[in-house]
């Protein structure tokens, strides 16, 4: 057994340094490494690039880092609910790459994956496939797309053991179990650390083997983004 | 009388086939999912990873952990599956979800969709959109015919920067149902309740084909 276990998010980031490149897994506020982003606040990491597929909202998740100008650059496929990041976009401060949903996901996997480039019809004759090469399959034009890698994968899990190996839950998982695979160093915080071997092989979604430093967050606040209920008749 | 949100949604309930995978945007698409016909059975997906979404949850029952593309509060059905966005794309760019729904900006008379941006003004950024466009068999526009100043969102091109190219195959609007001809033009379909052929041609700045007599749309 390898003992990945770190005591807290800042030796997690241990290495985190001004002008690196991070993942960060989330769809909006949902399953975002929250301890993490509290602590790079902390560090005051600046210049920093986030591949990510949202920006979080004005005070929670990424827009903390864009509150404190920490971020250079975000590779994003939706931002709509943040209105700070728009500013900074619009005035020039932020560079964005806008990127679309799936082919977020794919270069994230590919990239984890040793898959270098690959070819996808998303974003054909739009802006998105300009400067990037095109060829037909079976009549259909494709754009080739990259690999993303990233100098910390920060990913967040509902259970992890010692060993990285990790349990998402419901639809927290989403862009974590790729971009756990795309880091140099991979950090996985968790709700819940238990020792190897508790975790049933059977129903771990990401192996330990793509992680390398996993901690119990402190606290998880969670908030929902967009709160919707029907009343009970 | 031209329909509200809540109208065209029933509309294009009416284009679900039964035993199929839809996707729905956010907006006026995400309405659809509150007219489904009786004996029709459709499964949603949500691109952030979940086939088979269910209502909301009652009040208190909220789950941080559950939600759907539009960052909703959500619960499964029975039969329902959580997974990865690679995953969910692979549904999507692979081609097995048979309907998607999305709102658009601009449509233009060959099938090209805007919806993603507006130069120096506002840039949400495209989400999976391209992505569905892209791959979908099937993708129904759901929108106003007009926008708020009035002009045509029907175009022979559209002006703001594409989501995809030669893509959609039918526009529902709050005026009218229209299929979009692989030639190109918009054929008129239905009208909406109490709305004449004249109102839809004053709002349609694209090609509209207008063959014999077109129906009133059938609403409840």
């Amino acid at each position: 057994m390898i003992n990945k276990q770190v005591a807290n998010a800042k030796e997690a980031l241990n290495g985190l340094t001004d002008g690196m490149t991070l993942m960060l897994g989330g769809f909006g506020l949902c399953g975002i490494p929250e301890n993490a982003i509290a602590e790079m606040v902390a560090m005051d990491v600046k210049k920093i690039t986030c591949i990510s597929n949202n920006a979080g909202v004005d005070d929670f998740g990424l827009g903390l880092l864009l509150q404190k100008n920490q971020i250079r650059k975000m590779v994003s496929s939706y931002v709509g609910e943040n209105d700070e990041f728009e500013r900074q976009m619009l005035s020039g401060e932020l560079e964005v790459d806008l990127i679309p949903q799936g082919s977020l996901a794919e270069r994230c996997r590919a990239g984890g994956a040793g898959i270098p480039a690959f070819f996808t019809p998303a974003g054909y004759g739009t802006e998105v496939a300009e400067g990037k090469e095109v060829r037909e399959f079976n009549g259909k034009p494709h754009i080739l797309e990259k690999a993303l890698h990233a100098d910390f994968a920060v990913v967040k899990a509902w259970k992890g053991d010692t060993e990285g190996n990790l349990v998402y839950k419901a639809t927290a998982r989403n862009f974590n179990p790729m971009m756990a695979m795309a880091g140099k160093i991979t950090v996985a915080e968790v709700e819940e650390l238990v020792p190897a071997g508790t975790l049933d092989p059977n129903e771990i979604h990401t192996p330990g083997i793509f992680v390398q430093r996993i901690f119990q967050g402190n606290t998880f606040e969670k908030r929902i983004e967009n709160r919707t209920t029907r009343k009970k008749k | 009388m031209a329909l509200d949100k809540n109208g065209i949604a029933q509309r294009i309930a009416q284009e679900l086939e039964n035993n199929t995978y839809v996707n729905l945007g956010i907006g006026i698409p995400t309405l659809v999912a509150n007219h489904i016909p009786k004996n029709i059975n459709v499964e949603f997906q949500s691109e952030n990873g979940v086939l088979g979404m269910g209502p909301f949850p009652f009040e208190g029952e909220e789950d941080a952990d559950m939600i759907n593309a539009g960052k909703q509060t959500i619960t499964t059905m029975p039969g329902a599956v959580l997974f990865d966005s690679a995953t969910s794309f692979s549904m999507i760019r692979g081609n097995h979800i048979q309907l998607s729904v999305l709102g658009a900006m601009e449509v233009a008379e060959n099938g090209d969709i805007a919806n993603w941006k507006i130069p120096g003004k506002m840039v949400k950024g495209m989400g999976g959109a391209m992505d569905l466009v892209a791959s979908a068999d099937n993708i129904i526009v759901a929108m106003m015919h007009t926008n708020k100043k009035g002009e045509s969102k029907l175009l022979a091109n559209c002006s703001l920067p594409l989501t995809g190219v030669k893509c959609v195959k039918k526009v529902v609007t709050n005026l009218a149902v229209l299929d979009i001809l692989d030639e190109g033009g918009f054929r008129l379909v239905e009208r909406a309740p109490g709305v004449s052929v004249e109102d839809i041609k004053k709002a349609t700045a694209g090609k509209l084909l207008i063959e014999g007599e077109i129906p009133e749309m059938s609403i409840n």
